[in-house]
């Protein structure tokens, strides 16, 4: 968490800066959440679907800051060679999706990796698969998490819900009660979190991760937050009422989880302080690392988008 | 001995789950004692446990599914019951599927077998050939067999290639087109078009079951007035050989481009933009298309044979462009 907060906010003074090409997305808000997904895998074994605001669930996994960083600057050396930017590297390899930006479309691939691992015989494997309460609206979306269901498979599908697609309220957005009922219709077994609360979202991803992993089939967790930042950094989010921002001024995830730890006594004031020093340097030399890179030339890019070509004769 | 070009997509299938362990089918209603909607693979359930498995209706799912355990390790194929539905999967197929080998380096390997084209009451909605709406997508192969050894021979090779393949099956030809064998002494490989007959006036490029009717124009025109037409068998329409269209027309003087799918932006559109650019000094005459007519599909099928190019209308097609 500290580590995605030290990042993203580098990210964001980059973007201000005219540094990065495209859009910035931090997760500020979902560090609790995302962090809390990512502690319960095993890179190379388990499957993570993160996307736009799991910076933190990301590190959580294993994943350093370097490559999100040189997707950001569009390096030729990160491993989309500055053909891919933001959020949308992933590696397959490990059991991440490199997804598109079309929501809900990586939850079937996500669905399809736990199979494979079910075909190959692989056991005590889960897959962590991250929507909002935007994606929940989507086809994709709803197509998927019934197969997942039909197939039994070992997937914790996490719906955060931060309160905003973009611009759009949840009132505008679904009108069922609560996005727990879509979880409940599925044939899910359902879970809910205050994701502000660290060791409380700690305890239900705990839960929820094991029992997929334990062959109870696919988890539906509802994790509730509210988006603190804008849907990209070009935006104010001037549409969040005043009020709703008041209620959560409080209950940023970093702080809580700060107070918490050392509340019980994990970690001291001064180890807090260390770790937020080592992020500081990680992050410097990432970033710093990313923009001395070279970037993509146009003269020596391969300009194939497949594999495999046909003989000539 | 007679077999048909789905006996030749079944048996491609079999020998494939026989000799690779990473392959396995999904789609609807393919499992079990029913064998999918055509039958293709009928009695594949029972030989190959755990391999050939049903899904819900969910083609965008469906496809997702086979993509992530493509990334996996596994070979899918997926089955799509009528290629018109493979619309919904079109954004798997197209934004992820094809994407994914230029974005991360990584190829997809996943077949998607549509079965395509028109017959006889099909309608609107179970009669289109969609080749062009995914081929249009960077990163995708789009095979179209004509000929029962090449539904055999292009499955079995779409599934070693290691990017998406688009396998448009027609389902006339599926129990209309036999031969004695599916196996050939010498099979082409993906990415060569065929000289289905040689001919000297005008070279007539087609594609899947549009290949018969040309063949069948071919012989009519032989026989009725002396003009021979040289065929070429597109097989796949991406990649296009290009260069084997060029030498047709480079004999003949003269192109004729067949294709059952609409008109706007299709196949024949770009076979002619080549050739029109890459040859335009080999014409002796305006390069001209047969498509099918651009209004939906028509259920009736007195309709529909008029709809859908006919060897008549290539014949027809043929004296005009010979004429010139």
């Amino acid at each position: 968490m500290e580590m995605a907060r030290a990042f993203e906010t580098k990210l964001s003074a980059l973007y201000k800066a005219g540094k990065i090409f495209g859009g910035v997305f931090i997760g500020r808000g979902h560090e609790a959440i995302a962090a809390c997904e990512g502690v319960y895998l095993q890179k190379g074994h388990d499957v993570y679907t993160p996307f736009i605001r799991e910076q933190a669930g990301r590190c959580a996994w294993g994943d350093s800051v370097l490559d999100s960083a040189q997707c950001y600057l569009g390096s030729a050396r990160g491993i989309m060679r500055g053909r891919e930017g933001n959020v949308h590297w992933g590696k397959p390899h490990e059991g991440t999706v490199a997804t598109i930006s079309h929501l809900g479309a990586a939850v079937s691939v996500a669905a399809g990796m736990l199979m494979a691992r079910r075909m190959q015989g692989k056991t005590n494997f889960a897959g962590v698969i991250c929507i909002g309460d935007g994606t929940t609206s989507v086809g994709s979306t709803h197509e998927a998490c019934n197969l997942i269901a039909v197939e039994k498979l070992p997937a914790v599908i996490v719906v955060t819900n931060n309160q905003f697609a973009y611009s759009t309220p949840n009132s505008q957005e679904f009108a069922c009660r609560s996005l727990m009922d879509r979880g409940v219709g599925y044939g899910m077994a359902t879970h809910e979190c205050d994701g502000t609360d660290f060791l409380q979202t700690l305890q239900v991803m705990g839960r929820a991760i094991a029992a997929a992993r334990a062959g109870e089939g696919p988890q539906w967790v509802v994790a509730n937050t509210l988006r603190m930042c804008g849907h990209g950094e070009h935006d104010d989010a001037a549409y969040i009422p005043q009020e709703l921002k008041k209620q959560y001024a409080d209950r940023d995830p970093l702080a809580v989880a700060r107070r918490q730890v050392q509340e019980q006594g994990w970690l001291t004031a001064e180890d807090i302080a260390t770790i937020q020093a080592e992020c500081a340097e990680e992050v410097q030399q990432a970033m710093a690392q990313a923009q001395k890179e070279p970037a993509p030339n146009p003269a020596t890019e391969d300009w194939s988008a497949t594999s495999w070509k046909p003989t000539r004769y | 001995m007679s077999v048909t070009y789905i006996d030749a997509i079944h048996q491609a299938m079999a020998e494939l789950l026989a000799e690779d362990e990473k392959v396995f089918l999904y789609g609807e209603d393919i499992a079990g004692k029913f064998g999918g909607a055509f039958k293709a693979t009928k009695g594949l359930a029972e030989q190959f446990p755990g391999r050939v498995l049903n899904a819900p209706i969910a083609e965008d799912a469906i496809m997702g599914l086979a993509i992530g355990a493509a990334l996996s390790g596994m070979k899918p194929i997926v089955e799509m019951q009528f290629a018109d539905f493979g619309t919904l999967a079109q954004n798997q197929l197209g934004n992820n599927a094809a994407a994914h080998y230029y974005r991360t380096g990584i190829p997809v390997n996943v077949t998607l077998r549509m079965p395509c084209g028109g017959t006889p009451g099909g309608g609107p909605y179970h009669s289109q050939s969609v080749e062009a709406l995914f081929a249009h997508y960077p990163g995708v192969h789009v095979l179209c067999p004509a000929t029962v050894a090449d539904a055999y021979y292009m499955l079995k090779q779409a599934v070693q290639i290691p990017d998406p393949v688009v396998f448009m099956e027609h389902k006339f030809l599926y129990r209309w087109l036999k031969a004695d064998t599916w196996v050939d002494a010498d099979p082409l490989p993906i990415g060569r078009a065929r000289i289905a007959r040689p001919g000297r006036h005008a070279t007539v490029v087609a594609f899947s079951a549009m290949v018969p009717e040309a063949l069948k124009a071919a012989d009519e025109l032989a026989a009725n007035s002396g003009y021979s037409l040289e065929v070429v068998d597109l097989r796949s329409v991406k990649p296009l050989d290009t260069d084997t269209i060029l030498a047709s027309v480079a004999r003949t003087g003269r192109l004729l481009v067949v294709s059952e799918d609409f008109p706007w932006g299709g196949v024949a559109a770009e076979v002619i933009a080549r050739v029109a650019s890459q040859g335009f000094h080999l014409l002796d005459a305006p390069p001209l298309r047969v498509t099918s007519k651009d209004t939906p599909i028509p259920y009736h099928p007195n309709l529909w044979k008029a709809h859908r190019p006919h060897s008549n209308h290539i014949v027809e097609a043929a004296r005009y462009l010979i004429s010139l």
